[in-house]
């Protein structure tokens, strides 16, 4: 679903990336690691076509970036859940209906999916929030919020950039708890982080690769963790 | 239904949950809504005087196109004799339906604007004038005056045409003003509605950037945009419009004496005419809206 084929990126005259290639299978569950500056949110970026490979080919479902139109791009995203530090919301709007924007902006009708959308927010933890504006939400609850509104169009992968950021341990389990979950439901996960810890917690409940950003390369990362 | 049909329902129609994803509105919007009504304010303006004009330059032409005038300077002593000989050669002329030499009372209410109501013109040497009423087809001007030069020494044939040339260009450009006026407040309307749609979608670059991550194509977010420009273009036009037919409508009413002024404004069916004026500001706007949209998703891509 997502390919990655001898790729590299430049920025600001420098070589980010290089030669990076890897296969995101279904169902798969990855954790991309890596010092700050590694290239991390980049390296994300470029799996769901918000960046352009300087060099080496990027597929998303079988097509190649370069030849995607706008709206092709905009498409795929329906296919690939993104979940951002920073969380973007629209904050004029309630939280319910961030969640709900996939929907929205895909032109399907709201109310014929307010059962799920009530049942998401209920598997965020969320539902007493669900009127609140997003700048009146917790760091956690941004993270819930972003979470909901990425797997809401049901996408095959979700790709999560540092979503234990801004939140404490226990929340940092939540979240990864919700993730584990839905990767048993079949969705392929890629999850940025600098936690080791997190990646420690998991391990004894999901069977995921670790990579990680080093000196421009991506590695497998080794029993060190 | 054509692609244009079905854009222009959904842009009527509208869709509530896409209009709440663009922020309400700004002070862009605001001035969208001002900068209509006055553009259609002035519209109403510039058409009631292109319409005038255009009634003008008929009137003048109706009135003098089918009416000449004889003018016999003769002695004291030949006028009645050259009068009547002139009226023989009118009546046997094709094209004329009928001749009238005028009395002196008409003669004298013609000159009294100048001398007052007393002036003695039977013993004055006053030209005598023939009135000439002309049929549908009209006479032959350079036939007549040959004649009239053989039978009628002193008779003078004026055919208004060096009045009516001048009055009917003077009008037919003061027409052509009025339009050009319509076309260059159309084009400064959409360019306003342009730069206020383009600093709109800027001002929304983070908005735009949420709703490209969640899935939006840019046909959707242009139509969030557009939609409200258009409605905005359209509310201000048609407040403007409302002001402008208000205030033709209390112009003073058209006076014989008063001229062109009292005459501007519109007549029976004119009125139709300015109510076009919001449907097409709100065309200009969605286009203008359109376009803009495009280019700046373009850029912010």
């Amino acid at each position: 679903m997502i390919e990655l084929e001898n790729m590299a990126y430049s920025y600001g005259g420098g070589e980010l990336l290089s030669d990076i290639s890897l296969k995101l299978s279904p169902g798969s569950f990855h954790f991309l690691t890596g010092p700050s500056g590694a290239g991390k949110t980049t390296f994300l970026k470029l799996c769901y076509g918000a960046l352009v490979p300087t060099s080496g080919e990027v597929r998303l479902f079988g097509q190649e970036v370069r030849e995607m139109s706008r709206d092709d791009h905009a498409l795929t995203r329906r296919r690939i859940g993104v979940v951002h530090q920073d969380c973007q919301f629209l904050d004029h709007l309630p939280m319910a209906d961030n969640v709900a924007l996939p929907l929205t902006v895909s032109g399907r009708d709201n109310l014929d999916h307010l059962s799920d959308l009530k049942e998401l927010l209920s598997w965020v933890g969320l539902s007493k929030r669900a009127e609140a504006l997003p700048p009146t939400l917790s760091g956690g609850e941004r993270q819930r919020a972003a979470l909901a509104r990425a797997v809401i169009m049901s996408p095959d992968v979700v790709l999560a950039d540092e979503p234990t950021g801004n939140v404490d341990w226990d929340m940092s389990q939540r979240l990864l708890r919700l993730l584990i979950e839905l990767n048993r439901m079949g969705k392929t996960i890629m999850i940025a982080t600098h936690d080791l810890n997190l990646i420690r917690a998991a391990k004894n409940q999901v069977q995921a690769r670790v990579l990680r950003i080093a000196g421009r390369k991506l590695q497998l990362a080794g029993a060190d963790l | 239904m054509s692609g244009l049909g079905q854009r222009l329902t959904a842009l009527v129609t509208g869709d509530a949950q896409a209009d709440r994803v663009v922020p309400p509105s700004g002070v862009t919007a605001r001035l969208t809504g001002f900068a209509a009504a006055a553009m259609a304010f002035l519209t109403v303006f510039a058409l009631a005087l292109s319409l005038a004009s255009g009634r003008l330059a008929a009137r003048w032409g109706d009135e003098l196109a089918h009416s000449s005038t004889l003018r016999i300077s003769a002695p004291a002593g030949q006028m009645a004799e050259q009068t009547a000989r002139a009226l023989r050669v009118l009546e046997t002329t094709p094209g004329i339906a009928s001749a009238r030499a005028l009395t002196h009372e008409e003669q004298r209410a013609l000159l009294a604007p100048w001398f007052g109501p007393d002036l003695p013109i039977e013993t004055l040497p006053v030209p005598q004038l023939i009135e000439i009423a002309e049929t549908e087809t009209g006479y032959d001007a350079t036939g007549l005056r040959l004649r009239l030069r053989a039978e009628v020494p002193g008779a003078v044939l004026d055919d208004h045409v060096r009045w009516r040339k001048p009055l009917e260009r003077a009008a037919a450009r003061l027409r052509l003003l009025g339009w050009l006026s319509i076309l260059l407040i159309s084009a400064a309307t959409a360019a306003m509605i342009t730069l206020a749609a383009q600093a709109a979608l800027a001002a929304n670059a983070q908005v735009i950037a949420v709703l490209r991550l969640v899935g939006a194509q840019d046909a959707y977010i242009a139509r969030a945009f557009v939609r409200r420009f258009t409605l905005r273009a359209l509310g201000g036009a048609a407040l403007g419009t409302a002001l402008g037919m208000a205030a033709v409508l209390l112009l003073p009413a058209a006076q014989p004496e008063g001229g062109f002024l009292t005459g501007l404004g519109f007549r029976g069916v004119d009125w139709v005419w300015p109510v076009l004026i919001p449907p097409l500001a709100a065309l200009v706007a969605y286009l203008a809206t359109g376009a803009a949209a495009r280019r700046t998703l373009s850029e912010l891509s």
